[in-house]
C-alpha cells in the first residue's frame, strides 16, 4: 500500500464529494429525457415491425399497439406475392422493382448531370454563367406540383404516361437543380490553379474532370446520390398521377393500401408492405450516413 | 536568339486596364524576375506567357512562335504555382507523369524523365507518398519536379516560396538558383520579395500600376534606379529621398539640403560638374548603407564623401547591423550603421554621406537625372 493512495481515501472533501453528486444527478436527467424522447420517435417503427408478424384476429382483439401474442413470417410473402393492390392480387413486388428500375437511373443519370454542371459552373466560368447558375436554382425552391401541368403535357405528346420512362425523366429534370447545387458548393472550393496546371500539362476538359475532379468528388457525390436515392424512392406525388397499377412505383401502391375501400383492413400485410417500402431507402442511408453528414457540411460551410 | 518576347502587351479586364503596354525580351537560360508590389500586374502577365490568360493587345512569342492563341498545353512551358497545386489523389510519381501521359510520351521516356528528375531534386524516397503526407518544402520540391520533367523551353514560376517559412525559403531560393545553373532553361520568375528578385535573376523587371518601370540587371536596377518608384521598392530599408537643390558650390556642383535652421547644408556632386542648372529642385535619393558616421580617415577610402549633421531619433538594433533614425529638415531617413560605433538616440550626429552612390531624382517625374 503506498502512501500518496492512502491520503487520498482518507482525506473527504465535502466540496469535490456534492459536485459529483451533483454531476451524477444531471446525468441521471439529461439520459432519462433523452431516452424517453429517443422511445417516442422509435416507436412507429418498433409497432410497424411488431404487427408485420401478428395474426390478423389478434391484432383486431388486442388493438394495434399491443405485445405480440403470435409469430408469423408469412405476411410478408403475402405483402410481396400475393397481395391485392388496386385491382391486382401480385403483391407488391412488381411496384418494388418499378421503383428500383425508377429510381436507380434516375439517380445515377441526375448525378452525373449534376457534376458536369457544377464542373461547368464552377471551374469553366463563361459569360452568364453566374446567371445560368442563379436560374437553376429556382428549381431547388419551386414546389414540384407546380409542374404537373407541363410535365402531364409533355408526357402525352412524348407517349411516356404510365411508364417508368416517363417517371426517369421527369427526376432526372426535378432533381438536377439539387445536385448541381451540390456539386457546384463543392467544385468551388477546389483551387482554380489544380485546372490552370492540368492545362499546362495537357489535359483537356473531360481528362480533368475524370482525373483530377471526380477523384476528389466521393464525398459530395455519395452525399449526392443518398439524397437523390431516398428523395426520388420516397416521391410518390409524380407516380400517383402518371402511372397506374402495374407501372406505379411502390410508394403510390401504399397509398392504395391505406385507401382499400371495402375489403377488411389487413394490418399485418400492410405493416410489411410499407416496411418493404421502406427498406432500400433505410439501407441506403445505413450504408452512406456517415458521408452524408461529413459531406454535408463539407458541401454547405467551408 | 529570343527565346521570350513580349511587345507591347495590354490586358484589360472590362474597363480595368491591368497592363498597359509591357515590353520584355528573355535572351536563351536568362533568369527573369517579374517584381512589384501586389496588383501591379505580374501575375497576370505570367498567366498570359503561360495562355491561362487572353491577351488584349500585343504579341507574345516564345522562341520564334507567335503563341497568342495557342493553348496552354501547346506552348512548350511548365509552370510552378504559389499553392504547389499538386493533384491530391495522386502520388508524386503520378503527378509527375500526368503531363507526360497527356501528351502521349512513350513509357520509356516518361520512365527516364521521372528518374532523372527524382534524382535531380533528391525526391526519390517520396515518390510513392500522396502531397498530403509531404511537408511544405517537401511539396515544393515536387511541384518543381513536376515541371521539370517536361524539358520546355521555358519555365514559369508564380510566388513559388511564398507559402514557406522564412528559413525554408532562403534554402529553397538558393535551391532554385542552384537548379537553374545546372538545367540553363530560360525562367520567368514572380515575386514580390525583391530579395528573392536580387539573388536569382539575371534581369530584373520591376513592375508598377500595370507598367515595366525599370528591366535592367540587379546591380543596376539596384544603383541606377530608373525613378522613385524602383528606387524606394528595390532594398530594405528603402533609399531615403530628401528634397535638394542643386547648387553652385566654388565651381563644382553640390546639393543643398536644407536641415534645421541655418545655413543649408551643401553637399558636393561626386561627378558634379558645374554644367548642372544652379537653383533647380532636385529629390536627392541615398541607401541607408551609404551613410557613415564620418571620420576623417574615411574620406580616404571614399572620395565622394560629403558631411551632414543631423539629429537622431531613433536607434533599432538588429544584431548585425543597427538602424538609425534621424532627421533631415522635415523627412526622416533610415541609416544603417555597424553596431560599433552606431549613434545613440538624441546625439548630434555629422554624416558622411556617400555621395558617388547617390541619386538625383526629378520632384515632378520623378525620374533619374
Amino acid at each position: 500500500m503506498s502512501n500518496p493512495a492512502m491520503t487520498a481515501e482518507t482525506l473527504y472533501d465535502a466540496e469535490a464529494a456534492s459536485a459529483r453528486r451533483r454531476w451524477v444527478t444531471s446525468r441521471v436527467i439529461i439520459y432519462a429525457i433523452l431516452i424517453l424522447f429517443s422511445l417516442i420517435y422509435i416507436l412507429p417503427l418498433i409497432v410497424v415491425i411488431l404487427n408485420a408478424f401478428r395474426d390478423l384476429p389478434e391484432i383486431n382483439h388486442n388493438g394495434l399497439i399491443a405485445w405480440p401474442q403470435s409469430f408469423n413470417p408469412d405476411y410478408w410473402r403475402q405483402a410481396w406475392d400475393t397481395y391485392c393492390v388496386g385491382g391486382t392480387c401480385a403483391g407488391v413486388k412488381g411496384n418494388f422493382f418499378n421503383s428500383l428500375a425508377m429510381t436507380i437511373p434516375a439517380t445515377i443519370i441526375s448525378t452525373a448531370l449534376g457534376a458536369i454542371n457544377g464542373y461547368i459552373l464552377s471551374k469553366w466560368k463563361f459569360k452568364g454563367s453566374d446567371i445560368l447558375f442563379g436560374c437553376m436554382l429556382l428549381g431547388v425552391f419551386v414546389p414540384g406540383q407546380l409542374s404537373l401541368m407541363p410535365w402531364a403535357y409533355l408526357l402525352g405528346k412524348i407517349h411516356l404516361t404510365n411508364s417508368v420512362y416517363g417517371l426517369i425523366l421527369i427526376h432526372c429534370v426535378q432533381g438536377v437543380s439539387f445536385t448541381t447545387l451540390f456539386c457546384r458548393n463543392f467544385y468551388i472550393n477546389i483551387p482554380d490553379d489544380l485546372i490552370k496546371a492540368a492545362r499546362i500539362d495537357g489535359a483537356g476538359f473531360w481528362r480533368i474532370l475524370w482525373k483530377i475532379i471526380l477523384p476528389i468528388s466521393p464525398p459530395i457525390l455519395i452525399v449526392t446520390i443518398i439524397w437523390q436515392f431516398t428523395g426520388i424512392w420516397n416521391e410518390f406525388l409524380f407516380g400517383v398521377i402518371f402511372t397506374s397499377g402495374t407501372q406505379q412505383p411502390i410508394t403510390a401502391a401504399l397509398v392504395a393500401l391505406g385507401s382499400g375501400g371495402l375489403s377488411v383492413h389487413a394490418y399485418n400485410v400492410a405493416s410489411a408492405a410499407v416496411l418493404i417500402g421502406a427498406f432500400p431507402p433505410l439501407l441506403v442511408y445505413f450504408l452512406g450516413g456517415k458521408y452524408f453528414v461529413r459531406g454535408l457540411t463539407q458541401g454547405a460551410i467551408k | 536568339m529570343a527565346s521570350l518576347t513580349i511587345r507591347n502587351a495590354f490586358k484589360n479586364y472590362g474597363a480595368v486596364e491591368v497592363l498597359k503596354g509591357v515590353d520584355i525580351e528573355a535572351k536563351q537560360g536568362e533568369f527573369i524576375a517579374l517584381v512589384g508590389p501586389s496588383g501591379c500586374g505580374k501575375s497576370t502577365l505570367l498567366a498570359m506567357i503561360a495562355g491561362l490568360e487572353s491577351v488584349t493587345g500585343g504579341e507574345i512569342w516564345i522562341g520564334d512562335r507567335m503563341v497568342n492563341s495557342v493553348a496552354p498545353k501547346d506552348r512548350d512551358i511548365a509552370m510552378v504555382f504559389q499553392s504547389y497545386a499538386l493533384y491530391p489523389t495522386m502520388t508524386v510519381r503520378e503527378n509527375m507523369l500526368f503531363g507526360m501521359e497527356s501528351r502521349n510520351v512513350p513509357k520509356a521516356e516518361q520512365k527516364e524523365a521521372i528518374e532523372r528528375v527524382s534524382n535531380l531534386l533528391q525526391i526519390q524516397a517520396l515518390l510513392n507518398r500522396k502531397p498530403g503526407q509531404l511537408s511544405g518544402g517537401q511539396r515544393q520540391r515536387v511541384a518543381m519536379g513536376r515541371a521539370l520533367v517536361r524539358d520546355p523551353q521555358l519555365f514559369l514560376f508564380d510566388e513559388p516560396l511564398s507559402n514557406l517559412d522564412a528559413k525554408l525559403r532562403v534554402e529553397m531560393r538558393t535551391e532554385i538558383k542552384k537548379l537553374h545553373h545546372r538545367v540553363g532553361k530560360t525562367t520567368i520568375y514572380v515575386t514580390h520579395d525583391q530579395v528573392e528578385a536580387m539573388t536569382l535573376a539575371s534581369r530584373i523587371a520591376v513592375m508598377h500600376q500595370g507598367q515595366v518601370q525599370q528591366f535592367d540587371e540587379p546591380q543596376t536596377v539596384y544603383d541606377r534606379p530608373s525613378n522613385m518608384f524602383v528606387a524606394g521598392f528595390m532594398g530594405s530599408p528603402s533609399m531615403n529621398f530628401i528634397p535638394a537643390q542643386l547648387v553652385d558650390d566654388g565651381g563644382k556642383t553640390a546639393v543643398a539640403i536644407k536641415s534645421g535652421s541655418g545655413e543649408p547644408a551643401k553637399l558636393a556632386l561626386y561627378n558634379g560638374a558645374a554644367s548642372r542648372a544652379a537653383g533647380k529642385d532636385v529629390i536627392l535619393g541615398v541607401r541607408p548603407e551609404h551613410l557613415f558616421r564620418y571620420h576623417p580617415d574615411l574620406k580616404a577610402q571614399k572620395p565622394g564623401l560629403a558631411t551632414l549633421t543631423v539629429p537622431v531619433e531613433l536607434v533599432e538594433p538588429t544584431g548585425a547591423e543597427t538602424m538609425a533614425v534621424m532627421k533631415v529638415g522635415d523627412v526622416e531617413i533610415v541609416g544603417r550603421f555597424d553596431p560599433d560605433g552606431a549613434p545613440q538616440m538624441g546625439e548630434n550626429i555629422t554624416l558622411g554621406v556617400d555621395m558617388s552612390h547617390a541619386c538625383l531624382f526629378e520632384p515632378s517625374t520623378q525620374r533619374l537625372i
